[in-house]
């Protein structure tokens, strides 16, 4: 691959990067106007106010919404057609210390055992990037989740006794939601995995987070429970940033996965109200197509 | 009208406060979280040239920017998570003699009552609205240990009404986080 064309993949990836810091994706932007106009609480109706007001001075200002532009993560879907297979991985590395600095983003990454900040968002198997084949296809998916410290915090896995049931996993949300959730900038997007073993319900438990709010999901039982959480969660009425309110979240998401019958794995990941993801489609040519954010960048200048 | 605390903050100033309240601050205000709550308590150094005492710190590490001049500039600064630094807050207050802890969320018992003793307070600023913080801050005029990198340094601004925030602990032992939180689990009860 010649070298200009390399450098236009990576300005585009950057462009795209820092787009996801500075932009809220549509549907949690139309989930937060939602919310803020059936808001009845005074105080939870000023912190919707105030969270209104940084998303648009963000747009005007073209700044970082939030400061904590967290740790990026990358979630590719190669097609095996894509030719450029072999690069992805670097490319994706120099447009996110590139962005880092050109928006700039905040230079979070720190070497693992020992905190030193690299500077530029890049380090030790940082970014974290994770791929899966699409047979077939010659498209290069691209999901970008930037992972901040308040919303990561609460994340939790634990594997559950069989017997403990649905009941368990409500409790293990609820409480989880309560003791952290407040400090993790509600309202929240709630990613549930549920599988065998710590892993696969964490990782189940982020793929349900990246999965945009309004998506219910395909297994009835589980989209029937996503329901069920939603609305006891918002009768907590923990409201904006835990100040008390009508709801709690913008959405309840749950992936599943057949499991062993001795064991019922569950994963939680929140993300805040900055919930902060892109997704972008890359051809073969390299033209690319921005499937995230077609409403929120309307009359801004980017 | 606006209630605004101007540094160096008063003890007479902080009694006079309860949870709930909104307040906004006019002065200097430095950032300190994780790293440099673990200089100054563990390590046992204070910042070369900025005093804590009467004075208010911001759990928040920023984005800085510099402008065309090479001068720092905060392009976007939120508040962290208070919580983290809960271990240490008491022994910090009590150290330092700071008067004013603004982050995100609430902090716990510990704290409070270091609060209620030495004449401090925990506000809340509104979580991620950091072009709104940031745009309330008018100039960066100091930075120290920058060994942290960016996120942890100590950075010491001039702010200009910067808020709203939200008294979460008081100095009688109030804590409105707490509070809440003892609500929201009489509610889960109900739902389990």
């Amino acid at each position: 691959m010649d070298e200009t064309k390399r450098q236009q993949w990576i300005d585009t990836v950057a462009d795209f990067t820092a787009m996801v810091g500075i932009y809220l994706p549509d549907d949690v932007e139309a989930a937060l106007q939602k919310l803020a106009a059936e808001e009845t609480q005074e105080r939870a109706k000023t912190m919707y106010q105030c969270i209104l007001d940084d998303l648009a001075m963000a747009k005007k200002l073209h700044r970082p919404l939030c400061q904590d532009t967290g740790v990026l993560q990358y979630f590719v879907e190669v097609g095996t057609e894509f030719p450029w297979q072999d690069q992805i991985g670097e490319v994706l590395k120099e447009a996110a210390a590139k962005a880092t600095l050109d928006t700039p983003l905040r230079p979070n990454v720190v070497q693992p055992l020992g905190e030193h900040n690299t500077g530029n968002n890049v380090g030790y198997d940082a970014p974290y990037i994770e791929y899966d084949l699409v047979p077939g296809s010659s498209d290069l998916r691209l999901r970008l989740y930037m992972a901040g410290g308040g919303c990561s915090l609460p994340g939790r896995a634990k594997v559950l006794m069989p017997l403990e049931g649905v009941q368990g996993i409500r409790k293990f949300v609820y409480e989880t939601v309560v003791d952290w959730g407040v400090n993790a900038c509600p309202p929240l997007c709630i990613g549930i995995g549920l599988g065998t073993c710590v892993a696969t319900s964490a990782e189940l438990s982020k793929k349900a987070l990246l999965r945009p709010i309004g998506t219910t999901s395909p297994y009835p039982e589980a989209a029937e429970l996503e329901k069920q959480i939603r609305e006891d969660l918002n009768a907590l009425g923990i409201g904006p940033l835990g100040f008390g309110g009508s709801a709690s979240v913008m959405s309840v998401n749950i992936e599943c996965a057949g499991h062993h019958p001795a064991t019922l794995g569950v994963g939680l990941t929140t993300g805040c109200w900055a919930t902060r993801r892109g997704e972008m489609i890359i051809h073969k040519d390299l033209s690319a197509e921005i499937l995230s954010h077609k409403q929120s960048l309307e009359g801004a200048e980017t | 009208m606006k209630k605004i605390l101007t540094t160096p903050i008063t003890e007479e100033q902080i009694r006079d406060l309860n949870i709930g309240d909104t307040v906004y601050l006019t002065g200097v205000l430095a950032t300190c979280r994780d790293s440099g709550h673990k200089r100054v308590i563990e390590e046992g150094v204070l910042p070369e040239r900025f005093d804590f005492r009467d004075g208010a710190i911001f759990h928040a590490g920023p984005i800085v920017g510099k402008n065309e001049e090479g001068k720092p500039y905060m392009v976007s600064i939120g508040p962290t998570t208070s919580r983290r630094m809960e271990s240490l807050e008491a022994e910090f207050i009590r150290q330092t003699g700071v008067r004013v802890i603004i982050g995100k969320g609430g902090m716990m018992e510990q704290t409070a009552a270091a609060c209620k003793e030495h004449g401090a307070i925990h506000c809340a600023f509104p979580g991620g609205c950091a072009v709104v913080a940031a745009e309330e801050v008018e100039e960066v005029t100091d930075v120290e240990w920058m060994d942290f990198g960016m996120p942890e340094a100590l950075w010491v601004m001039r702010v200009k009404e910067f808020g709203p925030l939200i008294v979460s602990i008081d100095t009688k032992g109030n804590n409105l986080f707490e509070e809440n939180r003892e609500v929201y689990l009489q509610r889960l009860k109900e739902l389990l």
